[in-house]
């Protein structure tokens, strides 16, 4: 047996799962409170202890890795010029690293935002603005505003190459911790986020895992500790590409609806797919994420109802037996009682319903729009983001899918909708469920077992 | 000081106008010429040129237009350019730019007045716009 661990450590609970590389074989998960306030290791060896009962024997494991997102996982802060821009590009460099975006701010810093910035308390800066060569101004005014700032987080400069040394001087004058990438937009709509994402991820080892009492499991494991959603990432990608010895899936999307947040990946190149189509806008990555913070199962179950509405909800989501009432009664409740697991089948039907808006609205914010322009020669088509109307799989992980009673209901909300052609969401995917937690997982081994991991995805990832 | 001392142009089609050809000799000739072209291509909207030219640092707009709604299309381009700290930008609007025929002094009074610094009728070679935009930046 060759067996594997891997250690999800999350904001409540630490997650170990026993898989052994040999038969591709999961042997057993265990799970146990997150302990990162004292010591995230009694948590983790309280988990190992019950994965021993079960027969799993953890000091034979070869490999042991570990990903997190304790502590509030990896808070970040994007700055940029244009918000479609380099803001934009910003976002993307971040969320792509796997972090949190408390906020986006454009053009020149104000003192209403710094004060933001220090209340959201973030780990990490990211500040750009400027194509190589194009506007300087903004991004070295920004660079003396956050140069005033309480906060010690470190700064990463990612914008104008041409002013990154003038920046870079400002913050260190007020003996801020500055790191500078390339550009995250070179060139006009030109997307480059790979070196931002790197160094992020390096401060993030560096520095943010000591901040955060993570340390410790650094010692544990054996390669580097990254942030949840960035093993969710490898995971998407990972089934999307294929590894050397194993075929991929093609297009996937994963659509992974949490207490908090609902997090989009695709891994698609999001190119057209009917002829004649122009693009425009910020190019796209392969491996995209969106985070949306206002729709969520339980933290954020009053941010949907009001972004959705009650009528819409009761419409559009939830069967003619439940009432206003009981829908507000319950939003209360939960957002309340963040631990709130549902008693009776009304209760449960109003979770469905909240997943089921969720989503419907983080798949429309994650995927592209056509749109029809009528010229004097016929009508013309300009795309915005990616089509993933001939996406091959969709992917659903997550609680309320998991242990819910009809997941496929819910993410078929995530489809296309002839009455909305304009939004290029997955026509005719084969839909999976992440039903043994596996994907974090599986985005730690593709690091160092890629065919394998494959494999270990294609076992466990169930049709519905 | 820009990192290869060049000056920056954004051109692009605007509108709803899909003719494709015309921009990239624009952006060969004015390449050739020794500006540092954005192109952001056809199908832009007033936004697309103004948001490039902030993040680019652009000396100079050059909006293209062939299909005869340009002066619909370019209504209002100075008042925004103005509202995005980009009011000393030097702007230039070029192509068939009115429907049927209009005698081109009027035509070109009606971009002036819009705010345009120059304005060319169709049929004019890139030299003209290159000429004119090294005199207008100081270019010897």
């Amino acid at each position: 047996m060759e067996l594997a661990l891997l250690i999800d450590i999350g904001s409540t609970y630490t997650k170990v799962t026993a898989i052994d590389l040999e038969t591709v074989e999961l042997k057993g998960t265990a799970q146990a409170a997150t302990t990162v306030a004292e010591d995230v290791n009694i948590g983790i060896n309280k988990a190992i202890e019950e994965l021993r009962a079960m027969g799993v024997e953890p000091t034979e494991a070869k490999h042991k890795l570990a990903c997190s997102s304790a502590a509030g996982g990896l808070k970040m802060i994007a700055v940029g010029l244009v918000p479609e821009l380099t803001s934009e590009a910003a976002k993307r460099a971040a969320l792509g690293a796997g972090a949190k975006v408390g906020h986006v701010f454009c053009y020149e810093l104000t003192d209403d935002e710094l004060d933001q910035i220090t209340k959201y308390s973030p780990d990490i800066i990211l500040l750009a603005g400027g194509t190589d060569g194009g506007n300087k101004d903004v991004i070295i005014h920004n660079a003396k505003k956050l140069a005033e700032l309480k906060v010690d987080a470190p700064i990463i400069v990612a914008g104008n190459k041409t002013a990154a040394s003038a920046v870079e001087k400002v913050l260190r004058a007020a003996s801020k911790e500055v790191y500078v990438a390339e550009n995250v937009m070179p060139k006009l709509e030109c997307l480059n986020i790979e070196p931002a994402k790197k160094i992020i991820r390096e401060v993030f080892l560096n520095r943010i895992i000591y901040a955060k009492g993570l340390a410790k499991v650094s010692e544990y494991v054996d390669s580097p500790i990254i942030p949840t959603p960035s093993a969710v990432m490898k995971a998407a990608k990972l089934l999307a590409k294929g590894s050397n010895n194993e075929a991929g899936l093609g297009d996937v999307m994963v659509v992974d609806i949490g207490g908090a947040t609902t997090d989009v990946d695709s891994a698609a190149t999001g190119e057209p797919t009917k002829q004649g189509v122009t693009l425009r806008g910020l190019e796209e990555p392969f491996v995209k994420r969106t985070v949306e913070g206002d729709l969520g199962m339980r933290y954020s179950a009053l941010a949907l109802v009001e972004e959705v509405g009650i009528k819409n909800i009761l419409k559009n989501y939830l069967p003619p037996n439940i009432e206003e009432k009981m829908l507000v009664e319950y939003v209360e409740k939960i957002s309340k009682n963040t631990d709130y697991v549902p008693c009776d089948d009304i209760e449960k039907e109003i979770d469905a319903g909240i997943a089921k808006a969720a989503t419907d609205l983080a798949v429309k914010r994650h995927v592209g729009r056509i749109e029809t322009v009528y010229s004097p020669f016929g009508a013309a088509y300009v795309q915005h983001g990616k089509d993933l109307t001939q996406l091959n799989y969709l992917i659903g992980t997550g609680g309320i899918l998991i242990y819910g009673e009809n997941p496929k209901e819910i993410l078929k909300h995530g489809l296309y909708d002839s009455s909305q052609p304009d939004i290029l969401a997955p026509e005719n995917p084969k839909i999976l469920l992440d039903e043994k937690y596996l994907l974090s997982s599986i985005g730690l081994l593709s690091e160092i077992v890629p065919d394998k991991a494959l494999r270990l995805a294609k076992q466990y990832l169930k049709e519905i | 000081m820009k990192y290869d001392d060049k000056k920056t142009i954004v051109i692009g089609v605007i509108g709803s106008d899909v003719h494709s050809v015309g921009i990239r000799i624009l952006d060969e000739a004015f390449s050739e010429a020794g500006f540092n072209v954005v192109n952001i291509g056809v199908l832009s909207s007033q936004e697309d040129f103004i948001n490039a030219a902030i993040e680019t640092d652009a000396d100079a707009i050059l909006v293209s237009s062939l299909y005869g709604h340009g002066e619909l299309d370019c209504k209002g381009f100075k008042e925004k350019c103005i509202e995005a700290g980009l009011g000393d930008l030097i702007l230039y609007v070029g192509g068939n730019l009115v429907v049927g025929k209009q005698d081109w002094p009027t035509t070109e009074k009606k971009f002036l007045d819009m705010g345009f610094d120059r304005a060319y009728p169709p049929g004019t070679l890139p030299e003209k716009p290159i000429e004119d935009l090294k005199n207008d930046l100081g270019i010897k």
